[in-house]
């Protein structure tokens, strides 16, 4: 149990830092992908062939390739291409992107290809008549979007946004690999230096199960707002 | 873009694919058939096999499967016991130990399809079998599983192409399927973006191939529901 004392001695304080880290790299992951569905939903949906190639061929490439090696893309290529840039420029010095900012935009890439779909079905899945009735009462865009459209599809998407929520806080356990110091490389070090691989690779599974379970239930309320009148 | 290095890894990618797919195919029967057990756990009435599934099912999928992969290849070396025993021919190889990680994670998602399968069939359906007097036996295997099978298998082919993606993580534990042969070759060649384009293709196939398998095997479960 001292694995767990707060200070020089245990692990307790790293790994409660260490938790954080993950819940912050997940939320920002999360909304790096929300962001990048805003973009990909309108091009999915649109009447052009070329916008909907685009955003089709981004869910499926990035929804057909492992995660782990999307990563390694982003880790090693991006400073590298990066600093191709920068020569453009004149500079040719060497530059290091932060490992959160790195592993933030890969898993947020990710995530938006899920987010996309989610947003996707929930658009297709509005009631036609929910679009015509608005245009014949001749409301503004905005007022059509905001107060008739969208409530409708956050209603729809949010339960699958829960998923794609797990789904992104299980893959922030891969940024481990580029050394962000998040729950899984707290683990390996404290597994590595105590030599008990067992216990702190459990204690990971736990954590990850509580901050899966804690946030199911935060879900589950948001859901429970938006269904008011259904 | 260096053609020449993209030209160079296709043979070693490819024959790295057969470790992904070795390791893919192996888990995907192993994980099916505990699958099955599991949900018929998860439908029976006895409340402790129910809590069994139940529990299993959910603390597979609420950790990440890289803690999964670690907990059996690098904690389950410690315990002592474990290297006297059987099993110790599992635990000692990473590509066992990698199996065993993906077939009990996967098996956690398919119990859960195939346990909603079963769930959502129409009671009609089954009554409609019994007032014709079939035993129970064929109204489990010529009504009930033709059904699930047919609602699970989309979802089941989804599955598939996560297990899929899920194997890369086995190059974690120093198995040198796709993914890990593409990190050696980025690592020594410092070109990331050329291994990627050739290594994603290759999964990219793998992901298509799947999808065309399981369209086949729709339509050969097509029923008229």
């Amino acid at each position: 149990m001292e694995y767990l004392y707060f200070g020089a001695k245990g692990w307790g304080d790293e790994l409660f830092f260490a938790v954080l880290m993950t819940i912050a790299v997940s939320i920002a992951a999360m909304a790096i992908g929300i962001l990048f569905s805003f973009i990909f939903t309108p091009l999915k949906l649109s009447k052009f062939f070329f916008l909907r190639l685009i955003a089709n061929s981004y869910t499926t490439f990035v929804r057909g390739i492992p995660e782990l090696l999307i990563i390694y893309l982003f880790f090693f290529g991006g400073s590298a291409s990066l600093m191709f840039v920068a020569k453009l420029f004149g500079y040719n010095g060497y530059i290091e992107i932060n490992a959160f900012i790195t592993g933030a935009f890969a898993i947020g890439i990710i995530s938006g290809a899920y987010s996309t779909e989610v947003f996707r079905g929930a658009v297709q899945s509005l009631d036609k008549g929910q679009f015509e009735a608005s245009k014949v009462l001749g409301l503004k865009k905005p007022v059509y979007f905001f107060k008739i459209i969208l409530p409708q599809i956050l209603r729809l998407a949010i339960p699958n946004l829960n998923n794609v929520w797990q789904i992104t806080l299980k893959d922030t356990s891969l940024i481990s690999v580029t050394g962000l110091v998040e729950i899984m490389r707290q683990s390996y070090i404290a597994a590595g230096s105590t030599r008990d691989p067992l216990f702190f690779y459990s204690l990971a599974a736990v954590l990850y199960l509580v901050l899966t379970i804690v946030s199911l239930k935060f879900f589950n309320k948001i859901e429970k707002k938006y269904k008011v009148g259904y | 873009m260096d053609l020449e290095l993209m030209l160079t890894s296709l043979p070693k990618l490819l024959y790295a694919s057969l470790v992904t797919l070795k390791l893919l195919a192996s888990s995907l029967i192993v994980g099916l058939i505990l699958a099955v057990f599991f949900s018929i756990m998860r439908i029976s009435k006895n409340k402790f096999l129910f809590y069994f599934s139940y529990i299993f099912s959910n603390l597979f999928r609420g950790t990440p499967l890289l803690v999964q992969i670690f907990i059996i290849y690098y904690g389950f070396g410690q315990i002592e016991y474990l290297r006297s025993t059987i099993f110790w021919v599992i635990f000692k190889e990473p590509f066992g130990c990698a199996m065993l990680a993906l077939s009990l994670n996967t098996a956690a998602y398919t119990s859960e399809i195939l346990r909603s399968a079963f769930e959502t069939i129409k009671i009609g359906y089954i009554e409609a079998g019994q007032s014709l007097g079939l035993s129970k036996g064929t109204i489990f295997f010529k009504i009930k599983v033709p059904i699930a099978i047919h609602q699970s298998l989309s979802a089941y082919g989804n599955e598939i192409i996560l297990l899929m993606k899920g194997t890369a993580l086995a190059s974690t534990v120093t198995l040198m399927d796709i993914t890990g042969v593409a990190k050696n070759i980025i690592s020594t060649s410092f070109k990331p973006i050329e291994v990627f384009i050739v290594a994603g293709s290759i999964y990219l196939c793998l992901t298509f191939l799947i999808q065309y398998f399981i369209k086949i095997a729709e339509n050969k479960f097509k029923i008229n529901v």
